[in-house]
């Protein structure tokens, strides 16, 4: 076991009856890292998490969390993470204060600690004027925020987050999102989701996971750079004649593509020759020929961009 | 231990926070009183010299209440907590499955013995009433509360299996009112008559709830019983906690 490690999965299999939920994966998470699982539905990152927070066994392999083993050793575990499943389940008949108390009591805390830990984490989570409410009665961002307070109570050295945002309205996504960043500033997370724009927005690294394997494991901006290609769009208003002299004249493109947009613009869609970045390139060109400009930028690919790329067999060799 | 009897008020907590407990309570009250006002009737025409507490158990109301509040106490156990997830977080703090198991049991086996009270309200108003000191023996009512005691172990176990198996609380309350029905209509066979010397009715006579229930309404406490109550909860608890278990079975 490494120092900086905190949680080590060894080729980590879980089949149910006739299935394989989780296929050999083997991954690493340091200390104070945000890590974002990404996946479909159905890509096994419920159930790693489940076992990572030693709810189900493994079928096969390891996998450890601060160094203790999480069949073997459990309640150590348990000590050591802060874990909200799926759909965030809570007591909807308790009131947020007494949950609280209630889960800090369980998790070991002292009676005057979990009071004090109480207090804090509702502080953390914005809840302290929701304190004497029925969880029941609250709205979803509000119990979701009770559901992160009840991971945090025991101050976890890890938090495990299964699908924190899913099912809230944007303005709540956006609350509950800024809410784990600041809470990744001292501790490790793990959060699952499946909006690749949400890992964008909190997460250092990202795991693929389709089908029960890791596909790929990167930086989210090393992922982005290798999914896009380094393609840029770009709505210039100018002759098409010229705009496609002007890139063809380019060595640095590799190929592009022209599509009218509304009004005079033009949308350029330029893929550049391996690891370039065009947008200065363009940009210049465009200031030079007193071309008028509306957008720049990378091209932001979706999940499911993504996993067309990802899951062509051709293709992940260059993403692992 | 804290972590048990977090747990515990928790448990009970829950029983009294929705209106089901309340439900429970009324309707073992009113049928208690039903009972109660039944046997005063029935005292007032015949006097008899038996113990008040065994008249109770000899009315078929003892009977329902003692088949059907079990199952619909001990649903809630495990089921609701898998139905709404709520399972998940719990078994992922640091608290071990025999401690859920216990805690579980005793938090409803606290609510059952919380609905027998008001018997020993009634039996006070007689005393009360006649001025009569034996109405309220302190050993016949002890051994009287031990035989509730005993028999609610023995149904808050089979309950709480029942519920561990299941993530619906409907199935959960069918099967432990099925288990429950089953071992009490075993005690019906001790009411055929059939010669002494079978061995079949002599077994059956061990296992007659009937028969357990009138020894300790009558102020005896025989070890059989004690043995026969513990042990089969023992049995039950552990069975319950094999299920809890089982999902860590690979």
């Amino acid at each position: 076991m490494s120092d900086g490690l905190i949680i080590e999965v060894e080729n980590l299999t879980k089949r149910y009856a006739g299935h394989v939920a989780v296929d050999g994966i083997t991954f690493t998470v340091q200390r104070g890292e945000i890590v974002g699982f990404l996946g479909p539905n159905g890509a096994g990152k419920s159930t790693t998490m489940r076992i990572l927070a030693c709810f189900l066994p493994a079928t096969h392999g390891t996998a450890r969390v601060g160094g203790y083993d999480v069949f073997t050793e459990a309640d150590e575990v348990r000590r050591r993470i802060g874990y909200m499943p799926e759909n965030n389940p809570l007591h909807l008949d308790m009131r947020v204060r007494e949950y609280l108390k209630f889960r800090a009591r369980l998790k070991g805390l002292g009676i005057r600690r979990s009071r004090e830990r109480v207090e804090v984490v509702m502080q953390q989570c914005g809840l302290t004027e929701v304190r004497r409410s029925i969880i029941g009665h609250l709205s979803k961002g509000y119990r979701q925020r009770v559901g992160l307070a009840d991971a945090l109570v025991h101050e976890p050295e890890l938090i495990i987050l299964d699908e924190p945002t899913i099912g809230l309205d944007p303005h709540q996504i956006r609350s509950v999102r800024q809410l784990i960043k600041d809470l990744g500033r001292h501790r490790t997370i793990l959060i699952s989701t499946h909006i690749l724009f949400e890992v964008e927005m909190t997460c250092n690294r990202v795991l693929i996971m389709h089908e029960g394997k890791i596909l790929a494991a990167d930086t989210t901006q090393n992922l982005q750079n290798i999914m896009s290609d380094g393609l840029v769009i770009a709505e210039i208003a100018a002759p098409v004649a010229e705009l496609r002299a002007c890139w063809e004249q380019m060595s640095e493109i590799d190929h592009f593509d022209i599509a009218p947009s509304e009004g005079d613009y033009l949308r350029c869609a330029l893929t550049p020759r391996a690891g370039l970045d065009l947008r200065p390139l363009v940009f210049e060109q465009v200031r030079t020929r007193g071309w008028a400009l509306r957008e720049l930028g990378r091209a932001h690919h979706s999940l499911e961009d993504i996993f067309v790329h990802i899951t062509r067999p051709d293709t992940e060799e260059e993403t692992r | 231990m804290q972590a048990y009897l977090t747990l515990v008020r928790r448990e009970l907590g829950g029983f009294f926070v929705s209106i089901t407990g309340y439900v429970i309570i009324a309707s073992v009250l009113l049928l208690l009183g039903i009972s109660f006002t039944g046997i005063l009737g029935v005292l007032n025409d015949s006097p008899t010299d038996v113990p008040l507490t065994e008249l109770f158990y000899q009315s078929y109301y003892f009977w329902i209440i003692l088949l059907v509040t079990p199952p619909i106490i001990t649903m809630r156990s495990f089921a609701y907590e898998k139905g709404t997830g709520t399972y998940e977080t719990l078994m992922t703090t640091p608290v071990s499955d025999l401690q859920v198991v216990l805690a579980k049991f005793s938090g409803t086996l606290v609510f059952y013995l919380l609905t027998w009270l008001p018997l020993f309200g009634c039996i006070a108003v007689v005393r009360y009433l006649t001025g009569e000191a034996r109405v309220l023996d302190p050993w016949t009512t002890a051994s009287t509360f031990l035989g509730f005691t005993l028999m609610g172990c023995l149904y808050m176990s089979m309950g709480c299996f029942a519920s561990a198996l299941t993530r619906s609380q409907i199935i959960a309350a069918m099967n432990s009112l099925v288990i429950g029905l089953g071992l009490f209509l075993l005690s019906l066979r001790t009411l055929v008559p059939v010669p002494p010397t079978d061995w079949a009715s002599r077994i059956f006579s061990y296992i007659s709830l009937s028969d357990h229930v009138e020894d300790f309404a009558r102020g005896f406490v025989d070890t059989r019983h004690l043995v026969f109550y513990g042990s089969l909860t023992i049995f039950f608890l552990f069975l319950t906690l094999k299920a809890v278990e089982s999902r860590r079975w690979n």
